[in-house]
């Protein structure tokens, strides 16, 4: 059981602010995800639901029961380090082994849970190596071992994927969702990189400066930006944000139109404009487009095959159903 | 910008270094070369070198004279418990230090230094009569006290560099993982930092070893370490260098020997953190 709930926890550092009264549940067995920009307070947010640091004020519950005062090695929870965290000068097989220790479980039992976690994370034949023997993927996956084996009530990852290289992390990415899906634990995952968020959460909440922007699942937040920082933050590449005289024509102060609801032409469309780069990734391109008369740049999603050369004139066509509104606070008109 | 060492410039600072040994190492030398001449030859001037008659005369007359293994044996337990006393207080305190500090960690660590900038001798008075006060007047007990007391500060110091070097996410992680405060400190901590306590332990146990000024005024006849022996040879009335300096070199060989094997994790321990 794992269902954790922030009752007007708010957070300071000296005179700074870093959270503000913030309220938030996490289901029991829910992959959460916090997302943002740095410093918008989430890896703060995590640390305050592991103990590591204190709230301020308010008060955090798990399962139920109120947790506010409770040590880090009293709440149950296991974390997964951005640095991994491993123990240098233990083996793999102590590493995993630690926290079963700690809990004075029997060696035998130690022993089957220990094999148990490495059989599944492939590290049956690392469990007598040291941390510095391995490559990053075998850490992470250490660390996550040293996770599981205590079957906690809820994993909390503190971008767990940002030292590993880019196949390295999508590869880490399937792992961990696939074992969300197995154990059916909560999970918290803090990262920046919105690709990971929308790939694996089943609900991501969207923080800056240390506010809650939206909670929503993936498709949610994508359809449906609760606000301009949203549009802007879900996607990529980025929502197009568009103000003046064409947002006006649709009753807003902004408007918003993501880069794959875009139409590109050589000779017909309501809007035009000047290429300028194009990102080629071979199934698709991105077609920065200047001299719109729009916005500095848009941002154009076309399909691979689609070649216009830099300073080429195109014409753009938006998609009249899914265009975003917004009004002159940022927020989203219904 | 890449500099070329030529082999002409390596042979010359090489020369330079082992100078600037040799003078560091040179009284030392010529202490345990004094301690194999007759006293004539040993205040002989000009002063002979090496062809004088080695004699082992002096070692047999100060083994005879005075109770060496006594003041071994005191030097022993003096240095070792005083350096062991030391880092059991001092590991805790470094440790909140430097990981848990507060606004006046920086004042509270230079105000701990700052008792090595008083001279000695500003105390002596009122620890005398601490000492005469509690009847740790040439005890074992009160030289490891004093010891312990003058040297803590150089041990949290040492520690606390050591300590700084330890990633926090890794003791979190010990916290996350169940561990109690304890635990952290004796399964992760310390282990990890064993080549820096190590260092520490060498580098203390010389200090307390070589320290002088304060076994010398606390001790007289039982307590007295190595220092001491080697004080009751220093006589006004001279004559007696070569006798002095057997007794000295039989104080220092045993510290000698122990730095000599441990030079490698004494060097290290004193230019941790110099280069990252």
């Amino acid at each position: 059981m794992g269902r954790i709930q922030l009752n007007k926890v708010t957070k300071t550092f000296g005179d700074v602010e870093v959270i503000p009264p913030l309220d938030l549940t996490i289901e029991d067995g829910e992959f959460t995800v916090f997302v943002g920009p740095s410093g918008c307070g989430k890896s703060t947010l995590l640390r305050l639901i592991a103990g590591l640091e204190d709230i301020t004020s308010g008060s955090i519950a798990i399962d139920g029961n109120d947790a506010t005062d409770v040590p880090p090695a009293r709440r149950g929870l296991a974390m997964v380090f951005q640095s991994y965290a491993l123990y240098p000068h233990m083996s793999v097989r102590k590493n995993i082994a630690f926290p079963l220790r700690m809990a004075k479980l029997d060696q035998a039992e130690i022993d089957k849970r220990v094999n148990n976690a490495a059989s599944v994370l492939n590290l049956t034949d690392y469990l007598d190596r040291r941390p510095g023997q391995l490559s990053g993927g075998q850490r992470q996956r250490v660390a996550i071992g040293r996770a599981i084996v205590r079957e906690p009530a809820a994993f909390l990852f503190d971008e767990p994927l940002s030292n590993l290289d880019a196949a390295l992390r999508v590869g880490m990415r399937l792992e961990i969702s696939e074992l969300h899906k197995r154990l059916a634990t909560t999970m918290i995952y803090v990262t920046h990189d919105q690709v990971e968020a929308m790939t694996m959460a089943d609900r991501i909440v969207v923080l800056r400066a240390g506010h809650i922007e939206q909670v929503g699942s993936p498709l949610e937040l994508y359809r449906a930006p609760r606000n301009t920082f949203v549009a802007g933050f879900i996607g990529s590449p980025k929502m197009n944000l568009i103000e003046g005289e064409e947002a006006a024509k649709h009753d807003a102060h902004t408007i918003g139109i993501r880069p794959e609801h875009i139409a590109v032409s050589a000779d017909e469309g309501p809007w035009s404009g000047v290429v300028g780069v194009s990102e080629h990734l071979g199934s698709d391109t991105f077609f920065h487009i200047h001299q719109t008369g729009l916005a500095e740049t848009i941002t154009v999603r076309a399909d691979g095959e689609v070649s216009f050369s830099h300073g080429d004139r195109i014409h753009l066509t938006p998609r009249a159903d899914v265009i975003h509104r917004f009004d002159a606070g940022g927020l989203r008109i219904a | 910008m890449a500099r070329t060492v030529t082999s002409q410039r390596k042979a010359l600072t090489t020369a330079a270094a082992w100078i600037v040994g040799l003078l560091i190492f040179f009284p030392i030398l010529w202490t345990i070369l004094t301690s194999f001449k007759t006293e004539a030859q040993a205040i002989a001037s000009p002063p002979i070198f090496l062809n004088f008659d080695w004699t082992l005369e002096n070692y047999a007359i100060v083994q005879d004279r005075s109770d060496y293994m006594r003041f071994l044996w005191n030097s022993i337990i003096i240095a070792g418990g005083s350096t062991l006393l030391g880092v059991i207080i001092a590991v805790p305190a470094a440790w909140s230090m430097a990981f848990v500090p507060s606004k006046r960690t920086k004042d509270i660590l230079l105000w701990m230094l700052s008792t090595k900038m008083l001279p000695a001798v500003g105390v002596l008075y009122p620890i005398y009569l601490l000492f005469i006060k509690l009847g740790l007047l040439d005890t074992r007990t009160g030289l490891v006290i004093v010891l312990m007391l003058i040297n803590l500060p150089i041990i949290v110091w040492m520690l606390y560099t050591y300590f700084r070097e330890i990633p926090g996410e890794i003791l979190e992680a010990a916290r996350m993982d169940g561990a109690t405060l304890k635990e952290e400190i004796l399964y992760v901590l310390t282990p990890m930092a064993i080549p820096g306590i190590a260092s520490t332990i060498l580098l203390n146990f010389i200090l307390a070893w070589n320290e002088a000024f304060w076994t010398l005024n606390l001790t007289a006849a039982k307590a007295g370490p190595l220092t001491a022996f080697i004080a009751s040879y220093s006589s006004p009335e001279g004559l007696f260098y070569a006798k002095l300096s057997a007794a000295s070199t039989m104080a220092i060989a045993p510290i000698l020997i122990l730095g000599w094997f441990s030079q490698k994790q004494l060097v290290r321990g004193l230019t941790f953190g110099a280069v990252k």
